[in-house]
C-alpha cells in the first residue's frame, strides 16, 4: 500500500484545526512523506462473546470527515476493522482491543468501525500502547436504543505519533459514552466527534491527560446537535508537568437551528504543575436556537491549592504525597467512570510516576 | 509531658499591599494536660497565632521562637510539625475534591505513626472515633471537606484529633457555627483526647459557651496582636458579662 498521490491539501499550521499543532512532529502523516506500512496492528484481546465478531471487511465511510490526515487514510485504506455487536446482545465484560507488536520502520494507516446493532449495550477498551506512527479513522455506529462505553487507553511509547478521529453516529435513544486518556505518546492528536442523527440520544464525552515534558496533547471535540432533544456533556481533565509540556482542548458544540430541546455542557480543567508548560483550552458554543434546555461551558486552568497541600500537610503527609493526593483527586471524578478496577489502578499508578518523572 | 512554648512571637501576613503586622510578641506556655484558652475579638490575630504555629505559608515569623520540648518549631516543615505532635484543628477546613474522607485518614494516620496501621483494627478504630462523634458512616466515602456542612466539618476535625493522638492540639473557633447538639459532642470528643493521651489544648474561642464544656486551666485575652490580661476560669465570666470593649480601647 502506498500513499496515492492525488491533490490532498497539506496543512500549514495557519488553519484553524491545525493552528496549535506541531505539525513537524508528525512524522509526516499530514502531507504524504511518511512511509506507509501495509498493517493492521488493531488486535482483539481474547475470546469474543457470543453476538460479537471482529474481522477485516471492506466498508465505506459512515460520515463525511474535512480532516486531512482522514481523507488520506480514506484514500489509501478499503480494509476496515470492524467490531459488531448484535442488535439486543447485552455484553457484560468488557471487550478488550489491542496493538500487535509491528514494524516499526514505518507508520500505519488504520480504519475501524465499532457497530452496535439496536439495543445492544457492550463496554469497548482500546489499549493503545507500543512504538508507533499511527494516523486512525475510527468511526462508531450506534442504532436506536444501542448503548456503548467506549474508553481509549493512550499509553504509547515515548517516541509515538497518534492522529485520530473517533467519530460516533448516535441514533435514536442510543447512548454513547466515552473515556479518553492520553498519558503516553510524543504528538498525540484526537479527534472526539459526535453527530446525532435522531431524537433522543444520550451522550457524554470524558477524558484525562498528562503531559510532561515535551509531549504534546490535542483533544478537539465536535458535538453536532443536528436533531431536537439529544443531551451531551463534555468534561476533560488535563494536567500538565515539566517544561514544553503542552495540552490543547478544543471544544466545539454546535446547536443547530433544529436542535430544538437540546441539553449541552462542557468542561475543561487543566492543572498546572510546574512552570513552562502551556494548557490551551478553547470552549467554543454556538447556538442557532434560543428553545434549548440548557447550554453552557466552563474552562479553568490552575494550579495546586497552597490551602489544600497545608491541609494535607498540617496532619503529616508530606509535600510529596500531599500533591500525589491532591493530582489523584483530581482525576478521580473521571477515572472513576472507568469502572474496571485494573485499569483504573494501573492508570493512577501512572498518573504518580509522571508526577515523579516529572518532578513537579 | 510535652510543652509548647511561645516566646515574644511576632508574624505578619502577606498580603498583595505587602506584609502587615499582625502578631506584635506573644509570649505562652502550654504543657500536656492543660488547656488554655484563647479569647479575643475578630481580628485581633488568634487564627494567625494557630496558622504560624503550624507553619502556614501565607504567615511570615518577624521575630521570637516557638519550641516544643525544646526543639525548634519555626525551623519545621509543617508535616514535620505535624509529626513532631502539634494538631490544629481549623476555622475554616479546606476541601480536598477527589479524596474521600477514609483515605485521607489512613494517609495521615500512616504518615504520622510510621507505618500503615492494620487494615482490620484500623477500620475499627476510625468506625468507633464516627460513632463516638454522630457520624454517619457513609461519610468515610466523602471527599475531604466538600460539601459537609459547617457542623461535619468540625466534627471531622475532632475526628482527626482523636485518631491522630497529637501532644498539643490548637483549635481554632472549632465551636463556631455549632449548634448545641453538636457543641456538646464535638466538646466530648476534646474531652476524651486530654483524658486518653494526656493532650495539651489551645482552644481560641470569641465566646465563652464552649467552656461549659471544656475547662480551661487558664484564660488569656487577646486583642491586637498579643495577649493583654490573663487569668484563671473566672476571667472567661468577666468577659461573659463585659465583653471585649475594655481591652479593644486599650
Ligand atoms: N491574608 C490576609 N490578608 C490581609 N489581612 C489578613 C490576612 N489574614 C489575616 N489578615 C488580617 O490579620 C488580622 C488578624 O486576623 P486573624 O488572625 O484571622 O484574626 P482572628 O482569628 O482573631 O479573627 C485581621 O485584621 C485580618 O484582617
Ligand atoms: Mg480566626
Amino acid at each position: 500500500m502506498s500513499v496515492l498521490t492525488t491533490n490532498y491539501l497539506t496543512p500549514t499550521g495557519r488553519e484553524e484545526a491545525w493552528r496549535f499543532t506541531p505539525l513537524k512532529r508528525l512524522r509526516g502523516l499530514h502531507d504524504g512523506t511518511a512511509v506507509i506500512g501495509d498493517r493492521h496492528s488493531l488486535i482483539s484481546q481474547g475470546q469474543l462473546p457470543a453476538g460479537v465478531s471482529f474481522s477485516r471487511e471492506t466498508l465505506a465511510p459512515l460520515a463525511s470527515s474535512d480532516d486531512i490526515i482522514i481523507e488520506r487514510i480514506r484514500g489509501a485504506v478499503s480494509d476496515v476493522a470492524h467490531l459488531s455487536i448484535a442488535s439486543n446482545t447485552e455484553v457484560h465484560e468488557p471487550i478488550f482491543l489491542g496493538r500487535g507488536v509491528g514494524a516499526i520502520d514505518s507508520a500505519e494507516f488504520s480504519r475501524v468501525r465499532i457497530s452496535l446493532g439496536s439495543h445492544a449495550v457492550a463496554t469497548v477498551v482500546i489499549e493503545n500502547t507500543g512504538d508507533t506512527v499511527l494516523a486512525e479513522d475510527l468511526e462508531i455506529s450506534l442504532a436506536p436504543g444501542a448503548s456503548l462505553k467506549f474508553i481509549t487507553l493512550q499509553e504509547f511509547d515515548s517516541a509515538s505519533v497518534y492522529t485520530a478521529r473517533h467519530h460516533a453516529v448516535v441514533d435514536k435513544d442510543a447512548t454513547f459514552k466515552s473515556i479518553t486518556v492520553t498519558v503516553g505518546g510524543d504528538v498525540v492528536r484526537i479527534l472526539p466527534t459526535v453527530e446525532f442523527i435522531a431524537p433522543g440520544g444520550s451522550v457524554e464525552l470524558l477524558g484525562v491527560y498528562f503531559a510532561t515534558t515535551g509531549q504534546f496533547f490535542e483533544h478537539r471535540m465536535h458535538v453536532d446537535h443536528a436533531v431536537p432533544n439529544a443531551k451531551s456533556r463534555v468534561n476533560f481533565k488535563g494536567a500538565l508537568a515539566g517544561r514544553d509540556a503542552h495540552t490543547v482542548w478544543i471544544g466545539d458544540v454546535l446547536i443547530r437551528a433544529v436542535a430544538e430541546g437540546t441539553d449541552t455542557y462542557e468542561l475543561n480543567r487543566n492543572l498546572l504543575l510546574s512552570d513552562g508548560a502551556r494548557a490551551d483550552s478553547v470552549p467554543n458554543l454556538e447556538i442557532e436556537t434560543g428553545e434549548i434546555v440548557g447550554a453552557g461551558h466552563a474552562s479553568t486552568t490552575g494550579r495546586f491549592d497552597d490551602e489544600q497541600l497545608f491541609y494535607l500537610m498540617s496532619r503529616g503527609i508530606t509535600l510529596e504525597n500531599a500533591r500525589r493526593l491532591v493530582v489523584r483527586g483530581f482525576f478521580n471524578e473521571i477515572v472513576n467512570e472507568i469502572a474496571v478496577e485494573s485499569i483504573q489502578e494501573r492508570l493512577m499508578n501512572r498518573i504518580d510516576a509522571e508526577l515523579e518523572r516529572a518532578g513537579a | 509531658m510535652s510543652t509548647l512554648e511561645i516566646r515574644n512571637l511576632q508574624v505578619s501576613v502577606n498580603t498583595d499591599a505587602g506584609a502587615v503586622d499582625i502578631l506584635k510578641g506573644v509570649d505562652l506556655t502550654i504543657n500536656s494536660g492543660e488547656t488554655h484558652a484563647i479569647m479575643g475579638p475578630n481580628g485581633s490575630g488568634k487564627s494567625t497565632l494557630a496558622y504560624s504555629i503550624a507553619g502556614h505559608p501565607k504567615y511570615t515569623i518577624v521575630g521570637g521562637t516557638v519550641t516544643l520540648d525544646g526543639a525548634d518549631v519555626l525551623e519545621m516543615t509543617v508535616d514535620e510539625r505535624a509529626k513532631a505532635g502539634l494538631f490544629l484543628a481549623m476555622q475554616y477546613p479546606v476541601e480536598v475534591p477527589g479524596v474521600s474522607v477514609s483515605n485521607f485518614l489512613r494517609t495521615a494516620a500512616t504518615a504520622l505513626r510510621g507505618e500503615a496501621p492494620k487494615l482490620r483494627t484500623w477500620v475499627a478504630e476510625v468506625k468507633d472515633a464516627m460513632e463516638a462523634l454522630n457520624m454517619d458512616p457513609a461519610f468515610a466515602t466523602r471527599n475531604v471537606n466538600e460539601g459537609f456542612s459547617g457542623g461535619e466539618k468540625k466534627r471531622h476535625e475532632i475526628m482527626q484529633l482523636e485518631l491522630l493522638r497529637p501532644k498539643i492540639a490548637i483549635l481554632d473557633e472549632t465551636d463556631s457555627g455549632l449548634d448545641v447538639d453538636a457543641l456538646r459532642i464535638v466538646s466530648e470528643g476534646v474531652n476524651r483526647a486530654k483524658e486518653n493521651n494526656n493532650l495539651g489544648v489551645l482552644l481560641i474561642t470569641h465566646y465563652t459557651r464552649i467552656l461549659k464544656y471544656i475547662k480551661p486551666d487558664f484564660v488569656h485575652v487577646f486583642a491586637n496582636g498579643h495577649i493583654v490580661e490573663e487569668g484563671g476560669p473566672d476571667l472567661a465570666d468577666k468577659l461573659e458579662a463585659n465583653g471585649y470593649a475594655d481591652y479593644v480601647t486599650k
